[in-house]
């Protein structure tokens, strides 16, 4: 192993051992947080139970839901705006702010026109993801070089012909960042909604675990949540390495 | 072909010029006198505002006529391919059967010198090899006409003089025009038949030289005494519109 | 000048087409679900004028601005921190962009276990969404010393400090005033999410009060009250971010 695997090997390590620590010693009492290996232990009950299934395959749903929607609507959206230069500009200062409003802030209207039902998460965590997707997409379209253009036109390759053989395949990597925003983001849209409010989900569970003093539930349920959101952003990451080195460009 | 592309500012024109089948002609001018436009018109890529241009006795206007293969400056090899497919890449639109295509790429890659780097990435490769893969994917679709729009400027000078050797090379065993664009005197007199001065924007041709050369030539042809004399007059005439160039 | 003038009028575009989009928004839906643009601005005024209203925005400022100023210092020392040393740096970068895609509310009922109701958790949650961001930019900024600008202070015999002083920290600054810019927002969507459930005082627990009330004038008053104070603080920060670099 590298150097900077045993780093951070040992931070986690380190980590989880100076938790467990604490938590034995008592520093951290058993209302707060239990210990480690005790939320280890109740993941894995809580897995072979089978007791959560409903609630994460209703987030994962969602998530993939709003994901997909976000990609979609996003990409698109992109295509067509980079040929629509007035519109683009008028809509700029829109994408650069955007993230700094809480788009959590328009929950509540969401549910007041929808009703508590799913529609307002996904609405939720979309809105989170599709500017990410936008503002990414429109960045690699813009990058295409003019040589490349050119080079299509010399091939004499037809409008989709280019649009799918050449500039989709240049602005990938960027697109492909878009995506892993996108990602996170729907992730945290859903779930993030769910806790608010909801009536199911992960998000609602942990949240009803948390007014019922109920640890040995909540707890594993944020770990687990924790290694889903590392895991799939880990995945996401090491594919974009592989996609980058081969052109180069890390 | 007589040409004015359309443009507020007049880039290039009126220029009157005829290619022989078969010839390296080359055109050398100051920056910005209209070179790489001049390329682009008769590569169909820029319509003409005024004047004709024909290729094969059909006018060129639009789009990039069949039989025509362009070498631009940049690096337009694609990155997500490797060195066979960016190669095959230009035989998409060919009604050929995938035998015929893969010979032909692999031809086209022993005329380049990278039959050993088919399944490498641009990535791998450097600027040189990268710019040849770029002519072996003009050089597949067997084009009689070879545009080239300074081709070498990213280079650096010994791997441009043996990238000229190679271009001679190709030329010959393809039997193609050539045209090449480039803002180095003596890279255009090394590989010429003919060598078109440019003046100032807007672009005309002011001189045609005549290099009286060998077909059979390479890079050891700047030995000769009349090398320096052609340059010599290449300069002669270029160094004028180059100063009023730099001055606008 | 034209360029500025063309982006004030896309910001007026763009406002005025919200505002045109609310307003067919709330005839669609009608009085249940939205108030139009005038109720909103209406009761936005009244709400202004009554004294309790100024108590909770003091709250969310207060708490915000405590966890920003931590956030600030925190995110600058470890980016400078793992900036610097190579090896904690390329370790830790990666498990802190991790925790940049974690859905951090889940970790807020931790938070609350650990720092009970009120300002502490409020801060704290602030600070863990709105330090990453300055870590992070603060890191690529060290990281992305260009080497000729260290080259250049030996050159000119500069102590270290006073490299760091006059060269790097200036070079550098951009990149972390894009880092100090997000983690302002985050900081704010932070504090704010945490005042929306489990503080009795705040903008956030006026939004929730307004939903178990039902009372949608209120709802999207505050909303309104807090969607203008990021946009129009982040529009300021954004025009400093530009400038900054285009001055580099």
């Amino acid at each position: 192993m590298s150097k900077v695997a045993w780093y951070r090997a040992a931070v986690i390590a380190g980590v989880v051992a100076l938790l467990e620590a604490l938590c034995l010693a008592g520093v951290i009492d058993k209302i707060t947080m239990p210990a480690p290996h005790v939320i280890a232990r109740d993941l894995w009950r809580m897995l072979v139970s089978g007791r959560m299934n409903a609630a994460i395959a209703k987030t994962l749903g969602n998530t993939v839901l709003a994901l997909g929607l976000a990609l979609g609507v996003g990409i698109i959206a992109a295509a067509l705006l980079h040929r629509a230069r007035a519109v683009r500009d008028t809509l700029d200062p829109l994408f650069a702010t955007y993230y700094a409003v809480p788009v959590f802030a328009f929950y509540p209207f969401f549910i007041v026109v929808f009703g508590l039902g799913d529609l307002p998460q996904i609405l939720i965590a979309f809105m989170l993801g599709v500017v990410a997707v936008i503002v990414n997409t429109l960045n690699g379209l813009d990058r295409v070089p003019n040589v490349l253009l050119k080079t299509a036109r010399i091939l004499r390759l037809s409008p989709a012909d280019t649009a799918l053989r050449m500039t989709l395949p240049y602005a990938g990597p960027y697109v492909l960042t878009g995506v892993k925003l996108a990602v996170a983001y729907a992730f945290i849209g859903v779930i993030g909604s769910e806790f608010i409010m909801s009536r199911g989900g992960i998000g609602y569970e942990i949240s009803f675990a948390y007014a019922n003093f109920d640890n040995a539930t909540m707890y594993p349920l944020i770990v687990l949540i924790l290694l889903a959101s590392v895991a799939v952003n880990g995945l996401l990451g090491v594919w974009e390495q592989r996609l980058l080195a081969r052109r180069g460009l890390r | 072909m007589t040409g004015r592309p359309p443009a507020p500012l007049h880039a290039v024109g009126p220029i009157d010029l005829d290619i022989r089948p078969g010839e390296f002609f080359a055109v050398v001018g100051p920056s910005g006198c209209g070179k790489s436009t001049l390329l682009e018109l008769i590569a169909g890529l820029t319509p003409a505002t005024e004047g004709r241009i024909e290729f094969e006795g059909a006018p060129v206007a639009g789009e990039a006529p069949d039989g025509i293969g362009v070498v631009f400056q940049e690096d337009a090899s694609l990155a997500w391919l490797d060195v066979a497919g960016n190669v095959a890449f230009g035989l998409r639109r060919s009604a050929l059967t995938a035998e015929e295509r893969q010979r032909r790429v692999r031809d086209a890659l022993k005329l380049v010198g990278l039959s050993d780097f088919a399944t490498s990435y641009p990535a791998q490769l450097s600027g040189g090899m990268r710019q040849r893969v770029c002519i072996a994917r003009t050089l597949v679709m067997q084009p009689r006409l070879i545009l080239l729009d300074e081709p070498f400027g990213a280079l650096d000078q010994q791997t441009r003089l043996l990238m000229g050797d190679e271009l001679l090379r190709l030329w010959r065993e393809t039997a193609a025009t050539v045209f090449l664009i480039t803002h180095a005197l003596d890279e255009a007199t090394m590989l010429a038949d003919r060598i078109g001065v440019m003046s100032a924007r807007p672009g005309r041709i002011i001189d045609v030289v005549e290099t009286g050369w060998p077909r059979e030539r390479d890079s050891r042809i700047v030995e000769r005494a009349e090398f320096g004399n052609i340059t010599a007059r290449l300069w002669h005439t270029l160094r004028a519109e180059s100063m009023k160039s730099i001055r606008s | 000048m034209s360029a500025r003038f063309a982006g004030l009028r896309n910001g007026l575009t763009l406002v005025v087409g919200l505002l045109l989009l609310w307003q067919i928004l709330y005839l669609w839906t009608g009085d249940v679900a939205l108030a139009s643009p005038l109720a909103t601005f209406r009761y936005t005024a009244r709400l202004f004028a009554t004294e309790s209203f100024g108590a909770q925005v003091y709250e969310t400022l207060r708490a915000f601005s405590i966890a920003y100023a931590i956030s600030v210092v925190m995110g600058l020392g470890i980016g400078f921190w793992l900036g610097f040393d190579r090896l904690s740096g390329d370790a830790l970068e990666p498990m802190i962009v991790s925790v940049y895609a974690i859905p951090k509310l889940t970790l807020y009922p931790i938070l609350l276990l650990a720092f009970g109701l009120g300002l502490a958790a409020k801060v704290a949650f602030g600070v863990i969404h709105g330090v990453i961001p300055i870590i992070l930019f603060t890191l690529a900024a060290v990281h992305n010393t260009k080497p000729i600008l260290v080259k250049t202070g030996r050159v000119l015999r500069l102590s270290r400090w006073q490299m760091i002083r006059w060269i790097l920290f200036p070079a550098a600054i951009p990149e972390i005033f894009t880092g100090l810019r997000v983690g302002f927002a985050l900081t704010l969507i932070g504090s704010l999410l945490a005042e929306m459930f489990a503080s009795q005082r705040g903008l956030g627990y006026l939004l929730m009060n307004g939903i178990g009330l039902h009372n949608v004038e209120l709802i999207m008053s505050v909303t309104l009250v807090i969607v203008v104070f990021a946009a129009t603080v982040s529009v300021v920060l954004l025009h400093i971010d530009r400038r900054l670099h285009g001055r580099v």
